[in-house]
């Protein structure tokens, strides 16, 4: 449960919910400042509720100076899919997991 | 409909359409260029001659029929409706008026003739005036746009480029909706997902599309995850109304914006909704956008209240329409809000009156007096045999007759408004013979009363209007030099007051004389010399009939005669009139009219055995005590109550049936009443609470019976009779010491 980073690779497992959203900024801060780029595997993220999803695209909006994204979704779980499909942002989140996904269906 | 009764509906709305022309001619003279009131113009003479057509009243065709065509060039800017012009079409709504009433009084042919003539002179001057008149300017048009730009301010750039490029494009069929949510900082904090909802959503049909984006929301370490930065707009295509949509956010409401936009196809199936609206639903703007499914209950109380909040700083005319509002607010599409405003034109016009028989009104009324009375023994009869379980039906039923008798009587009342304004062409006219200039004032003209009562006061009213034009207000020279306008006003005001209408006839004229009108009344025996009266008692002198029958009366105090005419023609109505008047600065006449004369409110109180009701409008307080704490001046018949001195009246005394003399000691009620200004206590034994009266008038032989103005059957069939407040209080201020008075017949 929680977050774990391990140089830019990070991974939150469990809820990505208001209660721990803001103590999960606070974590991702400095590897943000070290590190360039980021892959977030959110593969084992269990409920993901609107807190949650400003958190994701807050994320999203960090670019690099060639205007490349800084953050980069490696894995989703269902739940998350679930939504970012009801919301339409799969465009905006486009992983080649979740196109792959899409496609599997 | 035999031929006879459609007679009778062609004269009547002759009538009430010859009313309407004249009211418009007279409006017209100060706004001369007012389309609607030409409209109506137009419309008046084309719907006579028209119905006069129908029925073979060759005459008003004859007559009507040139005057239209003239009328109709006035509409069409044609020819200018100068003063000249308007008196001639005055003339022809009288002479028109004179053909329809021979019509109703089926006169010979001779008379016919003389019509006949009078109508072609009138004819030949209005034509006359045509020949002169100036070229024809050129009209102006003002072409109406069609009202086909229906979309553009219904939406935001935002949303207008996304239902332009997708919805457009991908598919709309007529049950989309925009959906627009602006979710508020704090909605986490009230425990609120919005996701949730829009995952609730799909419930009630398909989300075609979602744009989510957070407004404002600071970069990622700046952000604070427990705001909410978010806001959707949803493309949704679902049966559900807009209604049912909207509960879904119910309980985001204090936290989001909610906007529920009809995309283009929405917007043409209200339009279609609304056509299809039965006419008689369709009264209120709101209650139609609701009923076709543009608006919620929610989005139109808010809608309410912000129109409120805006109004209540700005003047009535600049006053925010509710049309306005609601598309401003974006809440409805312009073109719906036109749609129903037209809508709710067109039912207006249709479903605003019905003719009924005034008969058949009055029978109505009659038949709930009876059922007052029956409910009434009802009542009775379940409290004697103390009938548990009825006494709760009984009382639904009392409510429902009490507002069955409400009902009726507004029925039959009309505003006195169109009395009031019938005087304008009496000022009008009056003014012209004497050359005077004299202004009308109307106010209050919404105050509503009996319908047989308006019919009854209109001939005083033109009395005491004939009056002040003729003898109150002075000619423009006379004016100027008693440093006045030229410009004479005379305002006619009405008002509700405790159950009366008062009606006020002022003018800002000569004024009485007081000495004058004291000397010419003790000249005519009608006071002696040696009376003391205060002002107010002597100007009442006017209304005596000594002083107004003779000539000279007229040239003595500046009122011409029959004001004691007009004094008994009020009286017969239960009202009274006083008047106030100042030398040089005026005079005001004030009548006041009970609203109804068929069933009152009243008051019922017992006294030595009998019983008697007060109406209740009339009725200021009840206290109950021992008369031994009464400061009751038994002599003079004066009492203080509370520090107010008032004179009192102990009823069995004034009606003679004093059987129990031993008063000090029985517990007596005080009843205090109050008629204008005067006031007075009546002393009864008992108290018996409000109850409906049906005025059932009394028999001839009992008509001039003092303190009693009427009588009525109670629910056990006894009879109560009904106390004439105002007689009363005239006696017990004037008759103080008067003991032992028994009612008595006079004449």
């Amino acid at each position: 449960m929680g977050i774990e980073t391990k140089k830019n690779k990070v991974r939150i497992s469990g809820e990505l919910t208001i209660y721990v959203t803001n103590e999960f900024k606070d974590i991702l801060q400095p590897v943000l400042e070290e590190m360039p780029k980021i892959d977030l595997d959110l593969s084992e993220v269990s409920e993901l509720d609107s807190s949650g999803l400003q958190f994701l695209m807050a994320l999203k909006q960090l670019k690099t100076k060639d205007n490349e994204p800084r953050v980069n979704i490696v894995d989703h779980s269902a739940v998350v899919k679930q939504t970012l499909e009801l919301l339409n942002l799969n465009t905006e989140f486009a992983d080649p997991i979740l196109l792959l996904a899409k496609e599997g269906k | 409909m035999s031929l006879d009764e459609a007679k009778v509906t062609f004269i009547e709305e002759a009538n009430e359409l010859l009313q309407e022309m004249e009211e418009a001619l007279l409006a017209l003279e100060s706004d001369p260029s007012n389309r609607e009131l030409l409209d109506g113009l137009f419309r008046a003479m084309h719907t006579i001659k028209g119905a006069a057509g129908v029925f073979g009243f060759d005459a008003i065709v004859e007559f009507t029929h040139p005057v239209e065509t003239e009328v109709d060039k006035i509409r069409s800017g044609q020819r200018t409706l100068d003063h000249h012009l308007s008196s001639t079409l005055l003339k022809i709504k009288d002479h028109t008026q004179a053909l329809v009433d021979a019509v109703s009084n089926g006169s010979s042919s001779d008379e016919d003739a003389d019509l006949h003539n009078v109508g072609l002179q009138i004819l030949d001057v209005l034509l006359e005036e045509a020949a002169e008149a100036p070229e024809p300017k050129a009209s102006k048009k003002t072409s109406k746009s069609s009202g086909s730009e229906k979309k553009s301010n219904a939406s935001d750039s935002f949303i207008s480029s996304m239902i332009e490029h997708d919805v457009h494009e991908t598919k709309t069929d007529e049950h989309s909706w925009l959906i627009s949510l602006q979710f508020k900082e704090d909605t986490f904090h009230h425990g609120l997902d919005p996701v949730a909802f829009i995952n609730y959503l799909k419930n009630l049909g398909e989300i075609i599309e979602v744009l989510v984006s957070p407004i404002d929301m600071p970069a990622f370490g700046d952000a604070d995850f427990e705001s909410c930065y978010l806001s959707f707009k949803i493309l949704f295509d679902s049966k559900a109304s807009k209604a049912e949509i909207e509960s879904v956010f119910e309980f985001a409401q204090d936290c989001c914006d909610i906007n529920i936009i009809p995309t283009q196809s929405k917007v043409e199936g209200f339009l279609a909704a609304l056509d299809q609206l039965p006419a008689d639903e369709s009264v209120k703007l709101g209650e139609m956008l609701e009923a076709v499914g543009s608006v919620t209950p929610r989005e139109l109380e808010k809608a309410l209240n912000q129109q409120k909040e805006s109004n209540q700083a700005v003047p009535k005319s600049q006053a925010a329409k509710l049309g306005d509002v609601l598309v401003q607010s974006r809440l409805v599409d312009k073109a719906v809000v036109d749609q129903a405003l037209q809508k709710q034109k067109s039912v207006r016009e249709e479903a605003r009156f019905i003719r009924v028989d005034a008969n058949k009104l009055g029978q109505l009324i009659n038949l709930v007096g009876e059922l007052v009375i029956s409910s009434a023994g009802v009542r009775l009869l379940v409290e004697k045999n103390n009938i548990v379980d009825t006494a709760d039906v009984v009382t639904g039923v009392e409510h429902l007759v009490d507002d069955i008798r409400n009902h009726a009587l507004q029925l039959r009342m009309v505003q006195i408004g169109e009395t009031f304004s019938r005087f304008r062409r009496v000022v009008r006219d009056v003014s012209k013979d004497l050359n005077k200039q004299i202004e009308l004032e109307i106010s209050g003209g919404e105050s509503e009363l009996d319908k047989t009562v308006v019919e009854k006061i209109s001939d005083p009213l033109t009395h005491l209007i004939r009056n002040s034009l003729d003898h109150g207000i002075e000619t423009p020279d006379v004016r100027l030099a008693a440093g006045k306008s030229a410009h004479g006003t005379l305002s006619l005001n009405a008002y509700h007051d405790s159950g009366h209408i008062v009606i006020e006839v002022k003018d800002d004229g000569a004024g009485l004389d007081v000495d004058r009108i004291r000397a010419k009344a003790e000249a005519l025996g009608v006071i002696e010399p040696e009376q003391k009266l205060t002002k107010a008692e002597t100007l009442r002198l006017i209304f005596e009939a000594g002083l107004s029958t003779k000539k000279e009366a007229s040239n003595l105090s500046g009122r011409g005669v029959g004001m004691d005419v007009v004094r008994r023609n009020i009286e017969s109505l239960r009202g009274t009139v006083d008047v106030d008047s100042d030398v040089g600065v005026g005079t005001t006449i004030t009548i006041q009219l009970p609203l109804t004369l068929a069933i009152i409110d009243g008051f019922m109180v017992g006294s030595a055995g009998e019983n008697y009701v007060i109406p209740l409008s009339m009725v200021e307080e009840c206290v109950e005590m021992q008369s031994s704490q009464w400061n009751l001046e038994e002599d003079s018949h004066f009492m203080n109550l509370r520090g107010e001195v008032m004179p009192f009246l102990r009823l069995s005394e004034f009606f003679g049936n004093e059987k129990a003399a031993s008063h000090k000691v029985r517990r007596e009620s005080l009843v205090v009443v109050r008629f204008g200004r005067a006031k007075a206590g009546f002393v009864v034994d008992r108290l018996f609470g409000e109850q409906q009266t049906v005025i059932k008038p009394l028999g001839k032989l009992f008509q001039h019976l003092k303190g009693i103005s009427g009588a009525t059957v109670l629910g056990n069939g006894e009879i109560a009779l009904i106390l004439d407040v105002q007689g009363l209080l005239h006696v017990a201020s004037h008759h103080k010491s008067r003991r032992k008075t028994a009612p008595q017949l006079t004449n």
